[in-house]
């Protein structure tokens, strides 16, 4: 039982106070893991930051995992993973290149379509799992093949170049304001504004607490099966829009296009402390962990390290962060009942 | 059509029926809760309370009946439509979100906001703790609900409940897990609701709580309504015996065993935060009855004891021999067997044949090279299956498709195909239906005879006194009384079961 002793409704917050609960937060260690790898590349190699390519490749390389990184965090939060965005990147870069070719729309006209399309297959993962109740990690693994193969019957082994690409698409694609390339300006944008719904809109609240316990979810009366849609949905408008990015940076779309990212993307949630089986961590930490997996695989042959150890670093990683997540919920939850047993 | 006059009820409830597929959970059952009255639901486990506690939560609904709410007929498609029309449930296990801070479980899913939709975390946390100041509890507002104690978490439920301005609070058996001071706090809210013009239901199996705090009392028997009455008008006495609407003995064919040596030992038991110190014997021939309220720990320590879970300190024997924690396999070859709380989870594999449940944990002594053969699983299966009168059409029927009492038995003959010493029973009886409870109950006592060691966990206090030789009575973690069968009486269990453990008392440490 609670005594009462130290009403916490009374209880001022000091700066020393939010500075400890900063630096417990998983998005900070993330952080501090990340610049400080980026330190000690940059020590043995000024130019991996100091040079007008290594900066720019900082930041526009992570864009397109960010925004996957994203959308699979909001899903992973609600206890459900999304396997399929490799696929969808490849279908929607795919049909970016293919409106910009056949029907010469203007480009927010196909930006947009191509968004719209990835809501579509976002929404036939989210209604499978919602109404068959298939657990996600089976019915994402089947679309990944099943868009994979729509690619497939639709490019065969056609492929979209560079010169097929609107030239003003393109131009995004290598552009840049004050020094941030465009492309990671909108991964910037849609991480803040992710992360803002996240945190202050009900859906986003709702997204938690349906990942926290599903059985109490459906006792709340919470709209469990739409906001399971919801993110599905938004997963595939991300992975869509990091599709149109894919097109945008890199010019040619080939059938195999994105093939394994999908992975990446779940890595870089788990690695910025999103606990697979939902109900937290933030999709701040998630773009934190897309660009440590990002920077570490550009750092690697820098460091000297051979390239077929860039892998086992990378599960390590994950490894590392899931078993760090398992002992910190342990510590955390026997510092609760321990708590509990001492009132 | 009902009018609109002072006397009408907050809740009603007519001549409801539920059923599930062919089982029939509520055949017609009424009930009228009055504003500013708190009112008793009672009946036995299985006597359709809590079906009827989720038809008017909106989770289910109903077959057929009427369904009214001040007079108006309410069809609810879900729990936030019954949320939205004032009715507020707390179901018997509180249902919170464990990662989330105690405030947004509060408010989830109808948090106040500001403009587009910007929840405004400021005013929720202020209200919460509004909330709690009226309740007179400290609790903060920003820990996560992970790690609360029972009582605290249905504070949480409570608050819930307040902050939705409820006109009717349903209230699922909310004691069954509480110490006698968090009953008492409780019991304040609930006399604060009443007096603010809310309709309370109030369901409790603990009659001295009824008696003290209802006005009126509803009495339900096997899915139907019985009675409704003043509570003043009505004794202890005349409730259980529409209740039971039988004779209580019966029940419990309980014959006398020779006790022999101790088979199970455990000495200091402790994990934190579930149980400590915790000192048990059983002996050959003994029905040892593990009391206690729902959370006290009872089965944790069984588990403990079985090698499921961990412990950190104290040591089991069985037979005088060590048994090391962590190993199931080493205490099932010392003679122990677990038939665990929840049957169709831990107990069987429910898409498996009656005969692949029963040989399950025998597997290694009926495969020749490794391989077993159904021939040589029916053959091991039908003698238990007989012995036990397990009631199915073939030994391949999956075992899903049992009854409740039926599939008991399978799990029972799982494991005294091991051939045990030590038989701990979980709940032996619940979900099942009386007529069956009386054949485990024979079954029990005619193994006690044959010199197994039971140590049986029961919720039902009946079942505890009229089959135990020896109760022992957790609280908290903690044993609170050892009894001898003469000395167990309700009163003196669930004292014990109810005794907190306030060792920063000054007046006990004096």
């Amino acid at each position: 039982m609670t005594t009462v002793l130290d009403p916490p409704a009374q209880r001022r917050t000091t700066p020393g106070d939010r500075l400890t609960g900063l630096l417990k937060q998983r998005e900070t260690g993330i952080l501090l893991a990340f610049l400080l790898f980026l330190a000690v590349t940059t020590a043995i190699n000024p130019r991996f930051l100091f040079s007008s390519d290594g900066w720019r490749d900082l930041t526009l390389t992570p864009a397109i995992l960010v925004l996957l990184a994203v959308g699979q965090a909001m899903v992973i939060i609600t206890r459900s993973v999304d396997l399929s965005v490799g696929s969808i990147l490849a279908l929607t870069a795919y049909l970016t290149g293919r409106l910009g070719l056949d029907t010469g729309l203007p480009v927010p006209v196909i930006v947009l379509v191509a968004v719209l399309a990835g809501v579509g297959l976002g929404l036939v993962n989210g209604l499978l799992v919602a109404f068959a109740k298939v657990p996600a990690l089976v019915i994402t693994l089947g679309t990944l093949y099943a868009y994979r193969g729509l690619m497939l019957q639709w490019a065969g082994s056609d492929r979209i170049n560079a010169s097929d690409i609107p030239d003003s698409l393109l131009r995004f694609g290598t552009s840049s304001i004050l020094g941030i390339p465009k492309l990671a300006l909108v991964s910037f944008l849609v991480l803040g504004v992710a992360a803002y719904l996240m945190r202050t809109s009900r859906p986003g609240r709702e997204l938690y607490a349906i990942g926290s316990d599903p059985d109490a979810a459906h006792l709340y009366g919470l709209r469990v099966k739409s906001r399971i849609l919801l993110a599905f949905a938004t997963s595939g408008a991300l992975a869509a829009l990091a599709g149109v990015l894919y097109a945008a940076r890199y010019g040619t779309i080939s059938s195999g296009a994105g093939s394994g990212i999908e992975l990446e993307a779940v890595g870089a949630a788990v690695i910025g402390g999103v606990a697979i089986f939902g109900g937290s961590g933030t999709v701040l930490g998630a773009a934190i962990g897309a660009y440590l997996l990002t920077t570490i695989d550009r750092g690697l042959p820098i460091l000297g390290i051979p390239d077929f150890w860039q892998r086992a670093v990378v599960g390590l990683l994950i490894l590392g962060a899931i078993v760090l997540d398992k002992v910190l919920a342990e510590r955390q939850h026997r510092k609760l009942l321990a708590e509990r047993d001492q009132t | 059509m009902p009018n609109a006059s002072a006397g009408q009820a907050a809740l009603e409830l007519r001549d409801v029926a539920k059923s599930f597929g062919s089982v029939v959970a509520l055949k017609s059952a009424s009930l009228r809760a009055e504003s500013g009255s708190i009112h008793a639901l009672v009946g036995e486990n299985g006597a359709g309370k809590s079906t009827m506690v989720k038809i008017v939560a909106g989770l289910y609904r109903r077959d057929a009946g009427d369904y009214l709410l001040e007079g108006r007929s309410v069809d609810f498609r879900s729990t936030a439509d019954a949320k939205a029309a004032g009715v507020a449930v707390i179901y018997q296990e509180p249902t919170l979100f464990p990662d989330l801070s105690v405030t947004e479980n509060i408010f989830m899913g109808r948090q106040p906001t500001r403009r587009w939709g910007r929840i405004d975390r400021r005013a929720m946390r202020e209200e919460a703790v509004a909330l709690f100041a009226r309740l007179g509890v400290a609790v903060d507002p920003d820990r996560p609900a992970e790690g609360l104690s029972i009582a605290d978490q249905q504070i949480i439920e409570i608050a819930k409940a307040i902050s939705l301005q409820a006109r009717v609070l349903v209230m699922d058996e909310p004691t069954a897990a509480l110490s006698g001071n968090e009953v008492d706090r409780l019991m304040t809210v609930a006399r604060t609701l009443r007096d603010s013009g809310c309709a309370v239901v109030f369901i409790s199996h603990r009659f001295d709580e009824v008696f003290a705090l209802c006005d009126t009392i509803t009495v339900m028997r096997d899915g139907a309504y019985i009675s409704t009455d003043p509570i003043t008008e009505v004794t202890v006495d005349e409730v259980v015996r529409r209740l039971v609407g039988r004779e209580v003995t019966e029940l419990y064919p309980k014959q006398p065993a020779e006790i022999g040596d101790v088979l199970l030992e455990v000495r200091g038991l402790t994990q934190t935060g579930l149980f400590h110190d915790v000192d048990l014997t059983v002996r050959s021939g003994e029905i040892v009855g593990l009391a206690g309220l729902v959370g006290a720990g009872r089965s944790e320590v069984a588990q403990a004891v079985f090698g499921v879970d961990p412990y950190e300190a104290g040591e089991v024997r069985v037979g005088g021999t060590l048994l090391r924690g962590g190993n199931p396999v080493r205490a099932m070859e010392l003679g122990l067997a677990l038939v665990p709380e929840d049957r169709r989870k831990h107990g069987l594999v429910l898409d498996s044949s009656i005969s692949r449940n029963v040989t399950m944990a025998t597997q290694r002594r009926l495969s020749t090279a490794g391989l077993i053969t159904t021939d040589a699983e029916n053959t091991a299966a039908r003698d238990w299956a007989a012995r036990l009168s397990v009631k199915a059409a073939a030994l391949d029927t999956l075992a899903g498709t049992l009854s409740g009492g039926n599939q008991q038995k399978v799990v029972l003959a799982k494991w005294l195909s091991t051939d045990p010493r030590v038989l701990i029973i979980d709940e032996p009886t619940r979900g099942i239906d009386v007529g069956t409870k009386a054949e485990v109950h024979r079954l029990l006592s005619s193994l006690a005879q044959q010199g197994l060691g039971i140590l049986m966990i029961s919720s039902e206090l009946p079942e505890v006194l009229g089959m135990a030789d020896r109760v022992v009575v957790l609280s908290e973690g903690r044993v609170t009384a050892e009894l001898a069968r003469g000395a167990a009486t309700p009163e003196s269990v669930m004292h014990a079961a109810t005794a907190s453990h306030t060792t920063h008392d000054p007046e006990l440490a004096s």
